[in-house]
């Protein structure tokens, strides 16, 4: 469930780095601890923003949770379909639900992030 | 964590087991909206044995409840059950309950989980001073099952349950259970058509796995805490703790209609009364958001008018599944608890333009039972 071509956030969100763009999303332990969701506030195309710095909101049935950018830029796309399907974040949080694509300002943040093992890992720490 | 008799059937459906008032209870199992929608088209089965159940019998158990409880018990005929509140002198709301009248000189009185010490405390304190009554605490000895949804009838009567083609709302039957005997009431908390069980607690693991084996074909599923809360909030139905405590009164809390003065003296009634006569400076109302936002639990509502000042909080909210909106409850002044009046919700700083509603969100269509 850890796509091993991916990069890692503290916060649960997933980096797919291409050149000098990077699609980002949640991870699949983010979607299956927010259980249902049912909304998602994305940010606005062209908006600058900042590694760590809040770029939108997932609503769930059971709560609320903030999405972070992991990487500095401009949001050059974000995903429409999650407007009418935001399920699709449940059941496909790699794939079709994917939130953004950023056009990346520090291309090297991207290596700061943590692989797949290490997300492995810093996920066993936390459910202990 | 307490644990109700169903907990083995729980793990076994891979529910997902959370603190819920002290008690290990599945929030979910296939799927919080999964599961909303079961209830809503087929059939769902909840444990609700973690609320209180309180036997209250003898001569004097009318009049005991009568100066107990908001509601007037002199109007239940025998088994027939109505909402009611028990408040404190002053007015606040010690707990919403269910009161069963099950037999001659005989209620059944269903607390909420979390007031359940609370409230066969103050009982017990009470009814020493009360005549020819006894108040006995039977939680743990019966368990509670609901079953809810539009084929919970036939559910009920495949399972050779009863047969309860001519039981109306709100009323309720004794039915068999091999050796035991079982209480079947037409009442529940999602608007749907729906009924509960209150069954010896030893045979609530059977009674489960039959219901769920004579439901199968009518796509019973089983429901947990997050089905629940959704498909009580979208019928405006109160939750203790969210929406009301002892620091509301049910005049404030729009549960006047269960508040009922004619019927003589009870605790909180002078406070009451007064209350009803002077106004009340907050209500609680139903709204829903504009565009779409979820709204929550503790956030602001603000004055729809400049300067946007804060004039109340949300006391429940979510995203309704069936209107696709942002849906909640919450107390403001009496100048915006009209229907129609615009609010504003605080979402994390972003002013989101409400409208207050008539309650429930939730209207099934004519004809539906």
């Amino acid at each position: 469930m850890i796509p091993s071509n991916l990069r890692y956030h503290q916060e649960h969100e997933w980096v797919r780095a291409e050149g000098t763009q990077a699609t980002v999303g949640i991870s699949h332990f983010a979607q299956d601890a927010l259980g249902d969701i049912v909304f998602i506030d994305l940010p606005k195309v062209g908006a600058k923003v900042t590694a760590g710095q809040q770029i939108g909101e997932v609503e769930s049935t059971k709560t609320t949770s903030t999405i972070y950018t992991p990487v500095s830029g401009t949001i050059a796309k974000i995903n429409a379909d999650l407007k009418d399907h935001p399920e699709v974040v449940n059941s496909d949080p790699y794939g079709k639900g994917w939130m953004a694509v950023i056009d990346l300002t520090a291309p090297a943040e991207v290596d700061q992030l943590m692989t797949a093992a290490q997300y492995e890992t810093f996920l066993s720490k936390q459910k202990h | 964590m307490k644990q109700t008799p169903l907990i083995d059937a729980h793990r076994k459906a891979q529910g997902k087991l959370v603190d819920f008032a002290g008690w290990e209870m599945p929030i979910q199992y296939s799927g919080v909206v999964d599961e909303y929608q079961t209830v809503r088209r087929h059939a769902g089965l909840f444990d609700v044995s973690h609320m209180g159940r309180i036997r209250v019998s003898g001569p004097g158990s009318l009049a005991f409840l009568q100066r107990v409880t908001t509601n007037d018990v002199s109007t239940l005929s025998v088994q027939q059950s109505h909402y009611s509140m028990i408040c404190a002198q002053n007015g606040g709301i010690k707990d919403d309950i269910f009161v069963y009248h099950v037999k001659p000189y005989e209620f059944l009185v269903c607390v909420n989980a979390s007031n359940r010490e609370k409230i066969v405390t103050w009982l017990h304190e009470k009814v020493e001073q009360a005549q020819g009554c006894k108040v006995q605490d039977q939680s743990a000895s019966l368990a509670q099952i609901a079953i809810q949804g539009p084929a919970s009838r036939d559910i009920l009567a495949a399972a050779g349950i009863a047969d309860l083609s001519t039981l109306k709302i709100r009323h309720c039957l004794d039915a068999t259970l091999g050796d035991d005997s079982l209480l079947v009431t037409r009442t529940g908390y999602t608007g749907e058509l729906g009924y509960e069980l209150y069954l010896p607690a030893e045979r609530a693991p059977k009674v489960w796995e039959q219901l769920l084996e004579a439901g199968r074909p009518l796509s019973i599923k089983p429901a947990g805490l997050g089905a629940r809360d959704l498909l009580r909030l979208e019928m405006a139905y109160l939750l203790y703790g969210n929406d009301m405590n002892e620091e509301t009164t049910p005049i404030e809390a729009g549960a006047e209609w269960v508040v009922k003065f004619d019927k003589g003296d009870f605790i909180g009634r002078t406070e009451l009364l007064a209350q009803q006569a002077q106004g009340t400076a907050r209500r609680l109302v139903a709204f829903e958001l504009v565009e779409k936002a979820v709204p929550r639990h503790g956030f602001k509502i603000l004055s729809a008018q400049t300067p946007h000042t804060e004039i109340g909080e949300v006391t429940s909210g979510n995203l309704s599944p069936l209107l696709q909106k942002g849906i909640g409850m919450g107390y403001v002044p009496p100048a915006t608890a009209r229907p129609g009046s615009s609010i504003l919700i605080d979402i994390r700083g972003r002013a989101c333009p409400a409208v207050v509603v008539k309650p429930p969100f939730y209207k099934k269509p004519a004809g539906t039972p």
